[in-house]
């Protein structure tokens, strides 16, 4: 099921303009007609700047809000409940894997208030050790059960054809993972080839399809490290709303810089566009480098502040982490005690 | 997806209190004048300084009568000629690098006392004034061994006696603005503190007996107008440096009138923040947020006319609207309020009746939804759309969290109605087109024009006002020279070899077109 | 009993570290009168090369510190070496043979001329640059900045603190990072220098000190191809002619040799800046 996008290299930009589009349903209603490389070219070259100072300084000034008491304790539980506990390195066993969702079932033995994970982000081919271990707390965080979150599509760097990448996702979502973290073709992206990128991230949608007609959710990864600058963040968020995705995330962990809070900023405000625009709600990931439990107060306080608390929920809201959780745990036991803990007080996973 | 905040739990928008502690703070109940480095009492009837967030009595504050303020002025003087004046600007910059440092030092214990005084929230005395306060001094500390490179030419002279009165909406700051530059350049001040706010600048004055700075050479006089007034008509008095009201701005002018005193005068503002349709958006809306309820609107350069493209006017608004829905007025000092307190009552009735008159023009007023507190003065953000120019919100200066929106539809236009008032502060420019903003920004009839960002002060860059915002730059090496006069300079000797005109070396005949430079 | 005292080693000073010479070597220090007062390290090529690497690579930070921050450090440097006024004023007295008011003179005034050049960082700008009224719908802006790396032979033979000091504090006020070789023969303050800038807040790197053989390390210098600016001060006693040719083979900027010890001035903090002239257009419509 190769597309005619997906194969063809540089050519002509008249011949490029005119290349139809997979009509994907959201872009289909927002930019109307028939979709072409042109059409999602001009929506996305027509969206507003980003002037870098003023938005590094917005998300500044929301760093500085002071979570104090019974909110910082309600802000960690909500935390832990946001986390999409990861494990994506060469040397990953079952073994690995079956502790990584132990520490998402029980992140602190010593105290059984502490929340769940929402989800535990895996390669693809440690989805079935994962689902496995879960056992019967395999499912939707909103019932406080864990999912399986798996990358997919030649994660991390995304160079393999679209024939490979179709069949990583099914591969998935067929061993049971609900949601799927996928690469863009930031290659293509930078290149100026949007439509690529699009009828992409629409066929790894279709092949989120399961059998029974659910469908596993879509992340999609912008790795905005590699994007560089704001105004392509934006555009590659809108991009990636328009093909379907359900929720939008910064990076793949493996590209440096990973989130940051005005990269973060900036996609929430997308999402809060098109909440105006369609009445829909996507997601949001941040995932890599936030490893603080300060950090990540900072960014529930960013959407709180943007999109709306209602966002802080883990179908709209997730952190993508392996370190941060301990960090919390740490706070959390300092909120309880009254003191200090210390590494030797939290298990390591 | 359903609302997972149970509705028991409350909200995290809220945050828990985060009240800046005021046991830092070690107020004395009531302070005197501070002359010839010594508090001393005052002769005019002691008046409190309340908490406009509470209206609780802070302290006592000493009235300056005629007779103080000669006192002050005359230790002024004195210091100037025995002290100060004979003193190598390397040791006054070394007086005013300390004085920097203390600032830094005393810097959260400054903020809560300014927040306390002022009403305006914590984290803009934390994050803007005093940090802005020390840096200041420490700019203004390296000018002083280096006068040469002023601009007057070489071995500029101080002044002598510098009178400064400084309003109450950046209390610390202002005095910042007024004294650091002064004491570069070689002057003695004496500086009167707005009547609601003098308590940071009597904590100033703790500041430079810690410096050690020679006796006389800053003193502060408290009091309400008549004591500026004092202090401005003194005769012993070389330089005037205001910064408050036009009104009195034109007073002061008319009341130094052939004295020969220098003058810089800073007052109101009714700046045009002008949005063109291709701005980047969020920023833009951040930037009207900020140049217009940035310390409750009490802001002479506020953005207080906001001019959008027509064709983008009701996104504008609506997100503005948005925005601003997420503002916390409350307790100044807690670490997360956006929105403090209304200086004073005075001023609170000022806003309100400007407001009224307002709405009674037929403007759409839009409040922020917030909770008023039940003892203090406030003042919820306002939006007045649909705005006619000739309304008197959109020609008087309100001084409060009140925006007015207009519209334009080309950028002749935008420039012809940010240029419609008496006032000529700042100006914004919103657009993502830098060709644009700079041909505005050379037509905007304005001291100073921040393009996509808006109310950014630094000490190296001037600020002033055209028109009746007043005259005289502080800041940087204007700001400097504000504070100096060039040497006198002895006649040179006139040249021996006299440059003909062009007219008498042309050849007989030739048509003559010139005259010894001047066109006949 | 007097108690017996515990010496300084001195090496020296490349990227915020204090490393020996890699080549191993050092030589002797003596008072005036020629009694044994330490080793110090004695640089080789290898050492100036390694500090130009360290140099540069501390360059874009310090560059792009923002000028208020940049002042606030050098003057921090003026209020550490306060601090130790009296540690210096000994260094100065035993290395050189002056009296101790006059190396007490030489130490105030190295603190001075910090202060000093400290508050230009912040001011250079707006008395070298210019906005410009050019014929034509432009903006044109011209701003100086920092060449780069510079390397300097520090003054010679007396006022070791002061002559180093008033070569360095120029170059570091716009945002240069500096390979600098102290006083051959009276190296030691330069080194205590290092110590107080190591524990300032000048970032490691920006300041590279080696001590040895200006004619052995000048050369390596004057031709190294990531070097952007040489100051000769110190070199008039070398074959300093030579070393601005083998500077021209990069066209570093070069400022000659000047006997004792340079004067302040905002010519030198010039010497390492380029002038930068920014044309945007105008238009209304």
């Amino acid at each position: 099921m190769e597309s005619p996008v997906s194969s063809h290299t540089v050519s002509s930009a008249a011949a490029d303009a005119a290349v139809v589009l997979a009509p994907a349903e959201r872009a289909v209603r927002i930019l109307g007609g028939e979709l072409t490389e042109r059409s999602l070219r001009l929506h996305l070259e027509g969206l507003s700047g980003v002037d870098a100072v003023g938005l590094e300084q917005r998300a500044e000034a929301l760093g500085t809000r002071s979570i104090k008491t019974t909110s910082k304790a309600w802000a960690l539980d909500k935390i832990i409940g946001l986390i999409d506990l990861t494990t994506l390195e060469g040397a990953d066993t079952p073994g690995k894997v079956r502790s990584l969702v132990a520490k998402g079932l029980t992140p602190d033995p010593s105290d059984p208030t502490t929340p769940r994970v929402a989800a535990v982000c895996v390669y693809g081919d440690m989805v079935p050790d994962a689902v496995a271990a879960l056992g019967v707390a395999h499912g939707d965080p909103d019932d406080g059960m864990v999912s399986v979150a798996a990358v997919a599509t030649a994660f991390p760097s995304g160079r393999a054809s679209l024939r490979v990448k179709l069949a990583d996702t099914a591969d998935a979502v067929a061993a049971g993972a609900d949601e799927i973290d996928m690469v863009i073709d930031r290659g293509a992206f930078l290149a100026g080839r949007y439509g690529q990128v699009f009828e992409q991230i629409v066929a790894v949608k279709e092949a989120c399809r399961r059998e029974d007609g659910s469908s596993a959710s879509l992340k999609v990864i912008l790795e905005t490290g590699e994007l560089n600058t704001y105004d392509n963040v934006r555009r590659a968020s809108w991009l990636a709303i328009l093909a379907g995705g359900d929720f939008i995330k910064t990076s793949t962990g493996k590209v440096a810089p990973a989130a940051t809070l005005p990269v973060t900023l900036l996609m929430l405000e997308v999402v809060r566009d098109w909440n105006r625009l369609t009445g829909e709600r996507i997601g949001v990931k941040p995932a890599g480098g936030i490893r603080t439990s300060k950090d990540a107060i900072k960014y529930l306080v960013t959407v709180a502040e943007t999109v709306g608390e209602q966002w802080l929920q883990p179908h709209l809201f997730r952190f993508g982490a392996s370190s941060l959780l301990n960090d919390v745990l740490l706070q959390r036991q300092k909120l309880t005690t009254g003191r200090y803990s210390g590494p030797d007080y939290v298990t390591l996973d | 997806m359903t609302e997972i905040v149970p509705a028991t739990d409350p909200s995290f928008l809220d945050y828990a209190p985060a009240p800046e502690s005021t046991s830092i703070l070690h107020l004395k109940d009531s302070y005197g004048l501070f002359i010839n480095g010594a508090f001393v009492p005052g002769h005019g009837t002691p008046f409190a300084s309340i908490s406009p967030a509470t209206e609780t009595h802070i302290a006592e504050i000493a009235t300056a009568t005629p007779a103080d303020v000669d006192a002050a002025v005359a230790a002024a003087r004195k210091a100037y000629q025995k002290t100060w004046s004979r003193l190598s600007g390397s040791d006054r910059g070394k007086y005013l690098f300390r004085i920097a440092r203390l600032i830094q030092e005393r810097a959260r214990e400054l903020a809560v006392a300014e927040t306390l005084d002022n009403g305006k929230p914590i984290k803009e005395s934390r994050d803007v004034d005093v940090p802005l306060v020390a840096a200041w001094f420490f700019y203004y500390a390296g000018w002083a061994d280096k006068l040469d490179h002023a601009g007057l030419g070489a071995n500029p002279q101080a002044l002598g006696v510098a009178a400064q009165i400084i309003p109450w909406n950046f209390p610390l700051l202002m005095l910042a603005w007024k004294i650091a530059p002064a004491l570069a350049a070689g002057n003695t001040v004496v500086l009167k503190p707005a009547e609601t706010t003098s308590l940071t600048a009597l904590l100033f004055a703790e500041i430079v007996q810690q410096a050690e700075l020679p006796d006389g050479v800053v003193n502060i006089v408290t009091g309400a107008g008549e004591t500026g007034a004092a202090l401005v008509r003194h005769p012993d008095v070389n330089k005037v440096a205001f910064t408050g009201s036009t009104a009195v701005g034109r007073e002061i002018a008319k009341a130094v009138a052939g004295t020969g005193k220098k003058v810089t005068l800073e007052l109101g503002g009714k700046a045009a923040n002008i949005v063109f349709d291709d701005a980047p958006i969020d920023q833009a809306i951040e930037g009207i947020v900020n140049g217009i309820f940035f310390n409750q609107g009490h802001v002479c350069c506020a953005g207080s006319r906001l001019l959008v493209q027509e064709n983008i006017h009701d996104e504008v608004v609506d997100r503005l609207k948005a925005r601003l829905a997420t503002l916390r007025l409350g307790d100044p000092l807690d670490k997360n309020t956006d929105i403090g307190a209304i200086n004073s009552r005075e001023q609170l009735d000022r806003i309100r009746e400007l407001s009224n008159v307002g709405e009674a023009e037929g403007a759409e007023r839009w409040t922020a939804p917030c909770v008023i507190p039940e003892t203090g003065f406030w003042f919820a953000p306002t939006i007045f759309d649909n705005v006619s120019t000739s309304s008197r919100i959109a020609r008087e200066e309100i001084f409060g969290p009140v925006l007015s929106v207009l519209t334009f539809r080309t950028p002749a236009e935008a420039i012809a109605k940010a240029n419609n008032t008496p006032y000529g502060l700042s100006a914004g420019i919103w657009s993502d087109k830098g060709s644009k903003i700079l041909a505005v920004a050379d037509k905007l009839r304005a001291g100073v024009i921040w393009a996509n960002t808006f109310n950014r002060f630094d000490p190296a860059s001037p600020f002033g006002g055209f028109k009746e915002s007043g005259y005289g730059r502080e800041g940087g090496r204007q700001g400097l020279a504000a504070y100096l006069r060039a040497a006198p300079t002895p006649t040179p000797p006139s040249p021996k070899v006299r440059i003909s005109p062009y007219s008498e070396r042309r050849k007989p005949g030739s048509p003559r077109t010139l005259t010894n430079g001047v066109a006949e | 009993m007097s108690r017996l005292a515990v010496p300084k080693t001195y090496k020296l000073y490349i990227g915020g570290a204090f490393p020996r010479s890699e080549s191993g070597r050092s030589y002797e220090i003596t008072t005036a009168k020629g009694a044994f007062l330490a080793n110090a390290a004695q640089a080789s090529r290898k050492d100036a090369r390694d500090a130009v690497v360290a140099a540069r690579n501390a360059q874009s930070g310090w560059s792009n510190a923002t000028a208020y921050n940049r002042g606030q450090v050098l003057y921090r440097i003026a209020e550490l070496l306060e601090g130790r006024h009296a540690q210096f004023v000994e260094e100065v007295r035993a290395s050189e043979g002056v009296t101790a008011a006059s190396a007490a003179a030489q130490v105030d005034e190295a603190i001075d001329t910090w202060v000093w050049y400290a508050g230009w960082a912040d001011k250079y700008v707006q008395v070298a640059g210019s906005g410009n009224p050019v014929s034509g719908p432009y903006f044109n802006l011209s701003v100086p900045e920092p060449t780069g790396v510079v390397a300097i032979v520090a003054p010679q033979g007396a006022s070791s603190l002061l002559g180093l000091v008033s070569v360095l504090a120029p170059a570091l006020v716009s945002g240069n990072t500096v390979v600098v070789v102290a006083d051959h023969a009276h190296p030691l303050s330069a080194i205590s220098l290092a110590e107080v800038l190591a524990t300032s807040d000048v970032p490691g790197g920006v300041v590279n000190i080696l001590t040895g053989s200006p004619a052995e390390i000048a050369p390596w210098l004057a031709s190294h191809a990531d070097v952007n600016a040489l100051d000769l001060t110190g070199a008039g006693a070398l074959e300093w002619i030579e070393l601005q040719i083998a500077a021209a083979d990069t066209l570093k900027r070069v400022v000659e040799p000047e006997p004792g010890v340079p004067a302040r001035s905002l010519d030198r903090i010039l010497a390492f800046t380029e002038t930068k002239t920014v044309w945007h257009t105008k238009a209304l419509l």
